[in-house]
């Protein structure tokens, strides 16, 4: 929802609190998630965060999240797709070229991370992303990366 | 019947429309930066083949863009089909193409699903599919037969484009109709080239299937075959290659030969032969990765192309 979405970025400080809290808190849960078994658990934790966040920050489910970097403002909904900042078709007032009554997602995302600790991050060069991660959990991914399954981290000490 | 104008300027569709045997064959753009290396590859298939495909981003992997090397085989006296996938592109860039293709000389199109690109080395890929396989076809009818865009703006001159799509044969069971096959004819289908058939007794019964539903006189069908290397090659196709069956008496003669690729090439020209003589074959498609010398040496074995000029 558009007035949520612009709620969610103007209080981009304390929802990157929340998540950093929450994303140590599921850190903490990987060796539950991997008894559990990461496949098993794909699905419903995927639709639950196509839930909140899609009613956060109108979330499309890339399964590769970049809101601690785009000041909390999500790059998808940009009707480019650009992940890298705007493209030169910002209107006068801020407005997005191709939706004229939408703020440019970028100039949101601007505003929202220079209110973050993390205000750099938004100057990071994002990757290309990644289609074949469409639809999946950004979370369980993230805790994969912070603490790998033993059978990964083997494979990654071997490469 | 009333005389068919032809839909584009090629040796296909004048070699399909005068009743000979056709014969096609198929090649992949090089990984490669210089037109040089698209000729070495089929230039032996010239004067041969009536047409040679060009495969498009074959394997869901990046190749020389099928457009440039169709441009430069036919810029060289070797006519193209050039493959359209609708993985990569979106409308717009499709129609844009097919223009393109036309001002290039390329008379023949094969419109394709093409492959996931998580089959391929960039699995991260968009899959574009913006349209599919059967709407690109009725987008390039469209272009070519009432000279318009979708969105009615006008053509002029119009694409001359002959028109193709894939298909498998299959065993027609009771009951069953050509449901895929009507489909493309009323999307715009000319031709079609089937996935390779080797079990030409199911090829018979599969005909005249598409005969029975009135689909033969109305679609020219090209059958897919290719020299097979080795028995452990056709082993391997029979159980990776969607929708192919080749006959264990077939792979039997290739294990027990002491020259397994040259019996391979051997049985293909029996086969194209054969083909030949069956009523509702329009032609052979003659198909084999990275091998268009094998398929040339089996275009000029068969005979074919000597029994046309004498005709």
């Amino acid at each position: 929802m558009y007035r949520v979405r612009h709620w969610s970025i103007r209080h981009s400080r304390l929802l990157e609190s929340v998540y950093r809290a929450f994303e140590s808190s599921l850190a903490a849960m990987a060796p539950l998630f991997e008894r559990i078994g990461y496949a098993r658990l794909e699905r419903p934790i995927a639709a639950f965060e196509r839930q909140a966040k899609g009613l956060m920050f109108d979330c499309q489910m890339c399964g590769q999240c970049a809101l601690s970097s785009t000041g909390m403002s999500c790059p998808m909904n940009c009707p480019k797709s650009l992940r890298n900042g705007p493209c030169g078709g910002v209107r006068a007032d801020g407005n997005c070229e191709v939706k004229p009554a939408m703020k440019c997602v970028w100039v949101a995302a601007w505003e929202g991370s220079q209110a973050m600790r993390g205000a750099a991050k938004i100057l990071e060069i994002q990757k290309p992303v990644d289609h074949s991660l469409k639809g999946t959990s950004s979370w369980l991914r993230v805790v994969r990366e912070l603490r790998p399954p033993p059978a990964a981290a083997k494979a990654k000490k071997s490469a | 019947m009333t005389a068919i104008t032809n839909r584009s300027h090629g040796r296909l569709e004048a070699a399909l429309r005068s009743g000979h045997f056709t014969l096609t064959a198929e090649t992949s753009p090089p990984d490669a930066g210089a037109a040089a290396p698209v000729l070495e590859r089929a230039a032996c298939l010239k004067g041969l083949a009536d047409a040679v495909n060009v495969t498009d981003g074959a394997g869901a992997r990046a190749h020389m863009s099928a457009l440039a090397a169709a441009a430069i085989l036919a810029r060289h006296g070797i006519e193209p089909v050039l493959q359209f996938t609708a993985r990569d592109r979106n409308r717009m860039a499709l129609q844009a193409d097919l223009l393109g293709a036309a001002a290039l000389d390329i008379p023949n199109i094969l419109c394709l699903h093409g492959d996931d690109p998580r089959k391929g080395d960039q699995p991260e890929s968009k899959p574009v599919y913006d349209i599919d396989s059967r709407e690109l076809m009725r987008t390039a009818r469209r272009m070519r037969d009432e000279g318009t865009f979708p969105s009615g703006r006008e053509i002029a001159p119009r694409p001359g484009l002959l028109i193709g799509a894939a298909d498998l044969p299959v065993e027609p069971k009771p009951g069953w109709k050509p449901e895929a096959l009507l489909g493309k004819i009323d999307a715009g289908a000319d031709f079609v080239q089937t996935q390779y058939c080797f079990d030409l007794a199911l090829l018979r019964r599969y005909l005249a299937a598409l005969a029975d539903h009135g689909v033969l006189p109305r679609l020219f069908v090209i059958v897919g075959i290719g020299p097979i290397a080795t028995a452990r090659s056709a082993r391997w196709m029979n159980e990776n290659l969607f929708g192919v069956h080749i006959p264990e008496p077939m792979i039997l003669r290739l294990e027990k030969a002491q020259d397994q690729r040259a019996e391979g090439r051997r049985i293909c020209v029996e086969l194209v032969q054969e083909l030949a003589e069956i009523d509702g074959v329009a032609g052979a498609h003659l198909m084999a990765p990275k091998q268009e010398q094998a398929c040339a040496e089996v275009i000029a074995e068969s005979g074919l192309l000597t029994r046309r000029q004498a005709a």
